[in-house]
């Protein structure tokens, strides 16, 4: 950007970053700001809604260098409350590409702050924790943005899961596909939709708040409990669903969010990490077979637990840990067919070393069924 | 831990780095000797690129490994044999539904022909196990198609190309992949090449991480390396895999895989942090990567994928320049010799300090004065428009010119196949120039923008009119320095406390001083024919030395290829280009106790009086005395003043002053620039026309780039010596006697220690000179005098008070580390407190040989003169001569004939000297061949030889009788102008030949000591500390 608008991100700790506003600013944007450490798959991230309520820091330097296409977003819309770079760039290049990163952000008002040093801001919160901050214009922080910043929520006791998650049920996939799923939408990604359509599956998502016996009446092979933003102890009467659609027998597949409402629904608790897990380079080790996968991940709320349980849900183990700081990554109920994971395995963006799961999922499936 | 590598210059073959060290050749015949003293459990080959897995394959199939039960470890014969046997690797491709280039495989010329209907034109061209793509290269018409097809089977061991239609355009790009025996797999690094498929990687501008993929077309690229490292089964280790994406539609080709760690896993590991060689070793031996930390963060392990909050850029460094008439088109065959690497916030930043770090006097994306120096024949549109279709070193400064000729995005991507993405980084540039240009007045935010495109002062300076100095008390005045950031693997996730860092124009800066005393090194910067690895060892050696005394050590560097630029290697590392702006930043912001400059070569020293100017404290050798040695005028005094002889010798501001310089010193006489290393533009020029068409030709000349004329001492001695000196003594490193007689550059000739016939007074001379010298300089440190003996006269033909190239070899050999003695005598110490104060005379003889290009420039005549062409050297050591010169000379890959025949061609002055050597192989055993005159000239004196037709007179000639496989081993010195042609096609033959060949007498004497010695004993092996336990205490 050669010529940009001086703008700021103030954080709620009175730390001040200087850059570039991208566009201009309608009004000054309020949220919990958090950094990401993927180097590939920004328009993915930007459309993930387990961002919802977040601004979001790329560490990687140039970002937009493939502009944006059709094919790639996770949801309708992005999703973030703002965005933080080094560098957007101008120009885009990409046999896919349908328009470039800067405008399809400011269609939809997304405001971005460039020029930053976002290794600086990446270093503060990660040492001092997330930080909800105010992306404003000028070259200072204005009253007005102080205010907004005052009036920010906390990340924490936050339902965000609830805000995005879809008001009526739809269907995806062929009608006469094999195996019917039940998708909780608690913020689900697209890609997660086309992993089961892959694997021969009709999935009717429900809304956040179905009940356990509505959603049982829509005679699932399966349920899917899927990712999204927020507190996962904040989400009114989850852990009752929950719990009421594994009485049913029914192999249930968490991801993200829905891993962390397993945890709770079982008797386990949940905390907010300092800085959370963001970025496509995870290792989380496979405590049944010592295999390391590469995860794509993106939550700042952890199962608390470690490789030798989770306290208060005697019915869990822990299947996967972090190998970065042996957070809980992944669960399974030790009689019912429930498993999840913190991670992302479908990915998009991220490696896709996970994968295997939707298929151990349908498997099973494929196992209940007979 | 037992290392085999015949390279003296690097800091692996110190006795510290291995249990044992075998400087020995790194051929089947050397490695089972070695294997069959030391029984090893286990042979690792992928880390020393593909001269070691191809010694490993063949020991593996002639038996060797399984006889002594040595395990391949790392990876596997069948995973080595897969990977580089095209026709295996394409089938494995196809098991695992990955695309490879359309191909074929071709063993014979007809055979290639027939496939030549299939890939058409361009066709690419491919043999099979050669190192760096050589003999490889892309045919754009029947032509070039013979011919690259021929070389290529004479190059390829098992005489097998690959041939493919080509995918000219496509996106290249490579990732860096590890895997451990569990079966995890990581990718360290991705990298895309700024120049498209038909540019070998090696001589591509490459980036890294990829900047034009979305994580679609990455995860599928991911996916497929991940498939490939599998199928082909490295099970422990590293590999890289090359893939062309088609940019029109996202198409996915494999280009190859290498099981082994490359030239780029070692950029790989310098741009991400991640020691790829380290940890591959670790995994070879059965270490899982979760069990592996990471060396940076110290908290996380290494299972994990690198994450860059940076932009890293590799600029290749080309030398034509030192070959002329070479062909200067960038192929698959790679032509670079060195590379630089910069790290930036952005593309642009890193772009320009890559191009800046290669020293090539451009300080950015600068366009040249002249057109002839873009490559271009003119200022016209038309030449640009061509050009750009054409891949060569200057194409990416045509591009500016195109740029700024009008020509479109479009247009150029159209014949260059750029990405339109850097296309528009460059657009964006341009523009801030010409932005910067117009402006009333520089403002902090305005000089920021600039710096954080990656300017430096000195292209600021010159697009306002200044001068650097003047931008940068601009630049100052206006608060604007640059802040420094560390590599740590995780952009900045996790805590690192691994002072990696690098410049750029933001806010905050990482790894404060730590108020220790401190001490900067400046490295040397790119390799390059005359500046190699010989120096990063010296200052590898001087950093390990400092640090022990309990110094905070400080690297500056740019080549990703060293040991210096190992984070580890000092307390902090600057990988920065070596400019005097890159250089000062550093010194104010470490305020060390001073810096060291005389062991990175030249790249240093041209910064010295800049530095001086500055107030920075150079330790060791002063300035002025650096100066001295450099200044013709002012070190002639000091000769003089000493009594020791120098060549009768000029300087020359004009060709009329050269004329009368050359008149008074009598023909022939030697002619070079000052200021120069490496012999650039050195030439022996034997009348005045020669003398007038060098000035016309070769140099530029002016009051302060003065000519030195010298008389050239034909048929002199030569001899080099290194010596250290704290300021009160100077102690003798070594004495080295040049195989090749003087005229050929020091740095090209093979090189004996100690002296094998040098009269011994004229040895004890040279050490007096060269006591007297460093005293007379004040020589604090290193100094290396160069010394040429005709007629018992010792003459001083330079000196140079600094580490030089032989340095690594001499403290091999005396089993003292001279670089490390000199950081210490430079940073206050005394030999005598050191205990280093005599002469060592090892019991033993080592012999240096140089290695050269010459196969990958196949235009140029090789024939050794005072410009340096080598780009490597090896080492023999034996307790003889001839056994010692025979090593050396198998290590450089001139494997020597124990029978057959020699055919000896020498000019009229030479024909006296080659007579008893005529002799001597007459009664080895082999058959003589010589021209008409030689032949007559021998026969006359009793040595019989069989009369060949000379190349331009008749047949069968020389070339034939060579191309008949009846010569084993060529003499031939120049005969003059008349006979060049003649001369150059024999010397051309025997390259494509590979039959053993010398251009000078003593080389050729030499050579059959060796032969002698490798005819009546058997060679052995044995460790460099096994031979540094015979040298009297």
């Amino acid at each position: 950007m050669l010529d940009g608008t001086p703008g700021f991100l103030l954080l709620e700790d009175g730390t001040l970053f200087h850059g570039q506003l991208a566009a201009p600013l309608k009004m000054p944007a309020v949220a919990e700001v958090v950094f990401t450490t993927g180097m590939t798959g920004y328009q993915e991230t930007f459309t993930d809604p387990s961002f919802r309520g977040q601004i979001v820091v790329m560490t990687a330097p140039m970002i937009g260098n493939y502009g944006v296409n059709d094919e790639d977003p996770e949801s309708a819309r992005p999703q973030i409350s703002g965005l933080i770079v080094t560098e957007l760039s101008s120009a885009h290049s990409n046999w896919r590409a349908t328009r470039s990163l800067g405008s399809w952000l400011a269609e939809s008002e997304v405001p971005v702050l460039t020029d930053v040093d976002t290794r600086r801001l990446t270093r503060h919160l990660r040492s001092g924790g997330v930080l909800r901050g105010v992306i404003g214009a000028g070259a200072a922080p204005t009253d007005a943005a102080r205010a907004e910043l005052e009036s920010c929520p906390s990340m924490e006791g936050l339902d965000l899961a609830s805000v995005v998650s879809t008001r009526a049920p739809y269907s995806w996939g062929e009608a006469t596909a094999k195996t019917h799923i039940v998708a909780y939408d608690f913020g689900i990604k697209r890609n997660i939709l086309r992993l089961f359509e892959q694997r021969d599956c009709r999935i009717t998502v429900v809304p956040s708040t179905t009940s356990a016996l509505d959603a049982l009446a829509l005679k699932p092979d399966g349920i899917f409990l899927s990712n999204g933003p927020g507190d996962p102890d904040a989400i009114p009467g989850a852990p009752e669903t929950i719990r009421g659609l594994a009485a049913s027998g029914i192999p249930m597949f968490g991801i993200c969010l829905g891993h962390q409402l397993l945890g709770l629904s079982f008797g386990g608790s949940t905390g907010k990490l300092p800085f959370g897990h963001r970025g496509g380079n995870h290792p989380v080790k496979e405590l049944a077979t010592g295999r390391v996968l590469i995860t794509s991940q993106n939550h700042g709320f952890a199962v608390q637990g470690g490789p030798e349980g989770i306290p208060g849900a005697p019915d869990l183990e822990v299947t996967h840990v972090n190998l970065n700081d042996g957070t809980v990554e992944g669960l399974r109920h030790k009689l019912l067919p429930i498993f999840a994971v913190q991670y992302h395995p479908e990915a998009a963006p991220g490696p896709h070393d996970a994968r295997p799961l939707f298929d151990d999922f349908m498997s099973e499936i494929g196992a209940a069924a007979h | 831990m037992i290392l085999v590598n015949s390279n003296p210059a690097t800091i692996m073959t110190d006795p510290e780095v291995a249990d044992r060290t075998y400087i020995e050749p790194v051929t089947p015949e050397y490695v089972e000797r070695i294997i069959e003293r030391e029984r090893p459990d286990a042979l690792l080959p992928t880390m020393g690129g593909q001269t070691a897995l191809n010694v490993a394959m063949a020991l593996h199939e002639n038996g060797v490994l399984e006889k002594y039960g040595v395990e391949l470890i790392g990876a596997n014969a069948r995973a080595i044999s897969i990977a580089e046997d095209r026709k295996l690797f394409g089938e494995a491709m196809t098991r695992i539904g990955l695309k490879c280039p359309e191909g074929r495989i071709a063993t014979t010329m007809e055979e290639a022909w027939e496939i030549a209907e299939f890939t058409g034109f361009p066709a690419i061209i491919r043999p099979a196990f050669t190192l760096g793509g050589s003999g490889g290269g892309v045919a754009y018409n029947r032509e070039e198609f013979e011919r690259i097809v021929r070389r290529g089977l004479d190059e390829s061991p098992i005489t097998q190309v690959l041939l493919e239609r080509s995918l000219l355009g496509w996106k290249e790009y490579e990732l860096e992949v590890m895997r451990d025996h569990q079966d995890n797999v990581v990718i360290i690094c991705s990298i895309e090449n700024l120049d498209p498929m038909g540019v070998h990687t090696g001589d591509s501008i490459t980036v890294a991480p990829a900047m034009t993929l979305t994580d679609r077309e990455y995860q599928l690229m991911r996916d497929a390396a991940i498939k490939i490292i599998r199928e082909i089964g490295v099970d422990a280790g590293g590999c890289n895999v090359q893939f062309a994406v088609n940019p029109a539609n996202g198409d996915l080709i494999v280009i190859e895989m290498n099981p082994r760690v490359s030239r780029s896993s070692a950029l790989a590991s310098k741009a991400t942090g991640f020691a790829i060689a380290r940890i591959g070793t670790k995994l070879a031996v059965g270490y899982t990567l979760d069990e592996i930390p990471n060396d940076i963060t110290k908290t996380t392990p290494a299972s994990f994928e690198p994450v860059l909050d940076y932009v890293v850029v590799k600029v290749p460094r080309f030398a034509f320049e030192k070959f002329p008439g070479a062909d200067n088109t960038l192929t698959t065959q790679m032509k670079s010799v060195g590379e630089s690497m910069a790290i930036g916030r952005t593309f642009k930043e890193a772009f320009q300090k890559g191009l800046r770090a290669l020293e090539t006097g451009r300080h950015g994306w600068e366009v040249a004065a002249r057109a002839a120096d873009d490559g271009l024949p003119d200022d016209s549109v038309d030449s640009l428009r061509a050009a750009l279709g054409t891949p060569t070193p200057e194409r990416i400064y045509q591009v500016k010119r195109a740029m700024r000729a009008g020509i479109d995005d479009a247009e150029i991507h159209r014949r260059a196949f750029y990405d339109p993405w850097f296309l528009a980084q460059f657009r964006e540039l341009l523009a801030a120039e010409d932005a910067f240009c117009a402006r009333p007045e520089i403002t902090a935010p305005a000089m920021r923008r600039m710096k954080r495109m990656g300017f430096a002062d000195r292209q600021l300076a010159a697009l306002r009119g200044v001068d650097e100095a003047a931008m940068r008390a601009t630049r100052h005045a206006l608060g604007v320095r640059p802040s420094y950031k560390m590599v740590d693997t995780c952009a900045g996730e996790f805590p690192s406390n691994t002072p990696y860092l690098y410049s750029c124009y933001d806010e905050e800066s990482e790894a404060p001083r730590t108020g220790k005393r401190s001490v900067i090194i400046l490295g040397s910067g790119p390799n390059r024919i005359g500046q190699g690895v010989e120096f990063d060892y010296c200052c590898v050696r001087a950093a390990m030395a400092l640090r022990a005394q309990g110094f905070e050590t400080i690297m500056v560097n740019s080549n990703p290829e060293t040991v210096s630029t190992d984070y580890d290697t000092s307390d902090k590392l600057y990988f920065e280009p070596l400019t005097l702006e890159h250089v000062l930043e550093i010194v104010d912001r470490e305020q060390p106790m001073g810096v060291i400059v005389q062991l990175g070569g030249q790249t240093p020293l041209k910064l010295v009086k800049g530095l001086e100017a500055a107030g920075v404290p150079i330790l060791g050798t002063s300035p002025d005395a650096i100066d001295i040695a450099e200044d013709r005028r002012r070190f002639e005094a000091i000769a003089r003043e000493l009594g020791v002889a120098q060549p009768p010798n000029g300087t020359a501001t004009s060709v009329e002053a050269a004329i009368e310089a050359a008149d008074r010193i009598g023909y022939p006489v030697l002619v070079r620039p000052s200021y120069v290393l490496g012999g650039r533009a050195m030439q022996i020029v034997y009348d005045e026309a020669s003398l007038r068409d060098y000035f016309q030709r070769a140099v530029r000349v002016s009051e302060d780039r003065p000519v030195l004329v010298d008389a050239f001492l034909e048929d002199a001695f030569e001899a080099d010596v290194d010596a250290i000196s704290d300021g009160e003594t100077v102690v003798i490193g070594g004495i080295m006697q040049h195989i090749e007689e003087a005229g050929i550059h020091s740095g090209d000739s093979a090189c004996v220690l100690p002296p094998y016939l040098i009269a011994p007074e004229h040895l004890d001379t040279m050490r007096r000179h060269t006591v007297a010298f460093a005293k007379a300089l004040g020589v604090v440190g290193l100094i290396n005098v160069q010394y040429a003996v005709k007629d018992d006269v010792v003459y001083v033909i330079e000196v140079n008070p600094r580490g030089s190239r032989t340095v690594p070899f001499v403290s091999k050999t005396i089993g003292v580390s001279l670089a490390s003695l000199a950081a210490r005598v430079m940073t206050g110490e005394k030999l005598a407190d050191i205990g280093f104060t005599q002469e060592i005379i090892a019991p033993y003889v080592s012999v240096k040989e140089a290695v050269f290009p010459f196969t990958k420039f196949r235009e140029f005549d090789p024939i050794l003169g005072p410009e340096m062409r080598s780009t490597g050297e090896v080492m023999g050591i034996s307790d003889s001569f001839g056994m010692a010169f025979a090593k050396a000379e198998l290590a450089a890959g001139n494997g020597l004939p124990l029978r057959g025949g020699v055919f000896i061609t020498v000019n009229d002055r030479d024909k006296p000297t080659v007579l008893p050597l005529a002799r001597r192989f007459h009664e080895m055993g082999f058959t003589l061949m010589a021209t008409e005159g030689t032949a007559r000239f021998l026969a006359e004196r009793g040595v019989p030889s069989e009369t060949v037709a000379k190349v331009s007179v008749g047949r069968p000639n020389g070339v034939d009788k060579m191309l008949n496989g009846e010569v084993q081993l060529l003499v031939n010195t120049p005969l003059g102008k008349r006979a060049q042609k003649d001369d150059y096609s024999l010397r051309q033959a025997a390259i494509a030949q590979r039959i053993a060949y010398t251009t000078t007498l003593s080389a050729a004497s030499a050579a059959c000591d060796a032969i002698v010695a490798l005819t009546t004993r058997t060679p052995t092996v044995c460790s460099l500390q096994e031979w540094q336990e015979t040298i009297p205490a």
